[in-house]
């Protein structure tokens, strides 16, 4: 991973010539380059962010859908939405879960990467091909397989609970609120950690071995290697998985769908993924629906921009 | 000795780890051996023993799943054929060219990178609604190209700032054009990162579910992803024939993995950036 990593960048920094290098480069070709990107991108993602925008400030339900043209009404819906209670309880979950997710998936990284880097070369090779093949499977395709350990009738997982002594014969896990989240958390967090272990990983192979071994003979328990060398090593890294895990666990929406879809009670589990799907597609409340989204937007945009800032930083 | 049972217990731990996470990819491919009349019985199977693959036959006997894996290739080869050209071109621009807005430019592209489908995907249908393209291969076409492009723009300008400058001007003096240059040098060097970003592409759009449940409402327009889940809604009220079931997860996953392990290294460098530095 680390060779692959630095070969490009060091070629780039051969060629690339200085800004000010290439004056006889026709700076409006670049402006061609670009059109069909800018294009694309207005028409897909623009348009609907710019319509979703204006739609969050106009009443937009079921009468609309049959032709009544949308009224503006200020900002009626956020303010609706902002005196519902159901949609703090919602918006609460959603930031409880995506905390829950980032936070366990960072620690299972972290601690496998530490693993990865004590054992023996043949056991790392089988961890790091587990991790991938977990990595690798779609998102569907290991939903399935989810949906089948815990079924109820004849999941492997109340088998296993039985085998134990727990009283799980034909329990459903996906009924109550709690163990659906439980359930979906340990689903994210299984799928999430090899991204994170993997490059930490990248990014403990960095330090020596002879740094670390001075520092065990001049007297430094374990955890003050870890503490002191280890960790200011890998905080970049560290920092970035952490704000992409954030990003990505705050959007999480295949598999809170698909175990609703499983038997979940979807009104007592949605997220703000789902419960946009639901007010949008499922009632017809466009309004509303688009003054979450634009919430949603919002709250990306911002943990997203110190993430952003930094990749570039390495482009300047 | 101290040293010797620490190392001994990290490596249990490791393989530990290794089954837990390879485990659900494990039980997919077992289960999906296995007769349903087996997989009804009340001891799990650990082992496809008297295992056969009369399931995947039922798989690709099924009308559903043929016309599904229709639609997804469709999608998928169109994304990737689209997202490449577009990509190529932007990232030949942010590389090549100093203008003025590329800043700009790149920093809109990082951050519109980041947005959740969540958070348009309402928009996008009613968009498509109104203009009559839902269930339309082109529009989820439009809608996977563009959510790719950003991050394939960012992953493909490295491999083209990697291929020196003066190799084109050198073909130049040569007598070649600026563009006979640039086809005939540059663009073999670049083959490798049109590959990988090809690949990147396609595994987002053959894997992607939530704009696909939104824009693709009709039976017959639904991609692979689309038709697994039919299989899951359709378990929260009776007994599903998982050994099908699995036999179709094994066929949707398995030219991921393959290709998923051809561009990994490739992504998450250009996902962590410069924290990890060689």
């Amino acid at each position: 991973m680390t060779s692959q990593l630095s070969a490009p960048k060091k070629a780039k920094d051969r060629a690339q010539p200085a800004p000010d290098a290439a004056p006889q480069r026709p700076r409006s070709r670049a402006w061609l380059l670009i059109l069909p990107t800018i294009v694309l991108l207005v028409l897909a993602l623009g348009y609907p962010v710019g319509w979703q925008l204006v739609t969050s400030f106009q009443e937009f339900g079921l009468k609309q859908q049959f032709g009544q043209p949308p009224e503006f009404v200020g900002f009626d819906n956020y303010i609706q939405l902002l005196s519902d209670s159901n949609f703090w309880v919602v918006l609460g979950r959603s930031l409880l879960f995506c905390l829950l997710a980032a936070g366990f998936t960072v620690i299972f990284g972290f601690l496998l990467a530490l693993l990865m880097k004590q054992v023996h070369k043949s056991i790392r090779l089988i961890l790091q091909i587990a991790l991938l093949l977990a990595w690798a499977m779609p998102v569907v395709a290991s939903m399935t397989v989810w949906v089948w350990l815990v079924d109820w009738r004849r999941g492997l997982l109340n088998w296993l609970l039985v085998k134990l002594g727990v009283d799980a014969q034909g329990h459903n896990w996906l009924a109550d609120p709690v163990t659906f989240f439980i359930t979906a958390l340990v689903i994210v967090v299984w799928a999430s950690v090899p991204f994170v272990a993997l490059s930490i990983y990248a990014g403990l192979t960095q330090i020596s071995e002879e740094m670390l071994e001075a520092a065990a003979m001049d007297g430094a328990t374990g955890w003050q290697r870890t503490r002191l060398i280890i960790l200011p090593v890998i905080a970049p890294v560290l920092s970035i998985v952490m704000l992409l895990q954030l990003i990505w666990d705050l959007r999480v929406f295949t598999q809170i769908k698909l175990l609703q879809d499983a038997g979940g009670v979807a009104n007592e589990t949605h997220l703000l993924g789902t419960y946009i799907y639901q007010a949008g597609v499922g009632s017809g409340s466009f309004g509303v629906a688009s003054a979450v989204s634009v919430l949603m937007l919002l709250i990306t945009v911002a943990i997203s921009w110190y993430y952003v800032r930094s990749l570039m930083k390495e482009e300047n | 000795m101290r040293t010797k049972l620490a190392t001994y217990s990290a490596g249990i731990l490791a393989l530990a780890a290794a089954v837990i996470w390879a485990f659900p990819v494990y039980w997919m491919l077992n289960s999906s051996l296995l007769p349903n009349t087996t997989l009804q019985s009340t001891t799990p199977h650990f082992l496809p023993l008297g295992g056969s693959f009369d399931n995947f036959k039922a798989v690709l006997a099924d009308g559903g799943f043929v016309r599904a894996l229709g639609v997804s290739l469709t999608v998928t080869l169109a994304t990737v054929l689209v997202c490449l050209v577009v990509a190529f071109l932007g990232a030949l621009a942010i590389s090549r060219f100093r203008f003025r807005g590329r800043k700009s430019f790149i920093l809109a592209l990082l951050l519109i990178q980041m947005l959740p489908a969540e958070g348009m995907f309402i928009a996008q249908y009613k968009m498509f609604s109104s203009l009559n393209m839902l269930n339309s291969v082109i529009g989820l076409t439009v809608l996977y190209a563009a959510a790719v492009v950003p991050f394939t723009i960012w992953m493909l300008r490295g491999f083209v700032a990697g291929v020196p400058v003066e190799l084109e001007e050198a073909a130049m003096v040569d007598g070649l054009s600026r563009t006979q240059a640039f086809l005939r040098i540059t663009f073999p060097l670049l083959a490798p990162g049109l590959v990988a970003s090809g690949v990147y592409a396609f595994l987002q759009a053959w894997n992607e579910f939530t704009v696909a449940l939104v824009v693709m409402t009709e039976e017959q327009s639904k991609t692979l992803p689309l038709w697994l889940r039919s299989f899951i809604q359709a378990s929260a009220t009776r007994e599903t024939d998982w050994g099908m079931v699995m036999a179709a997860s094994t066929l949707v996953a398995v030219p991921v993995i393959i290709f998923f392990l051809l561009v990994q290294s490739r992504m998450s460098s250009g996902l962590v950036g410069g924290a990890v530095k060689g």
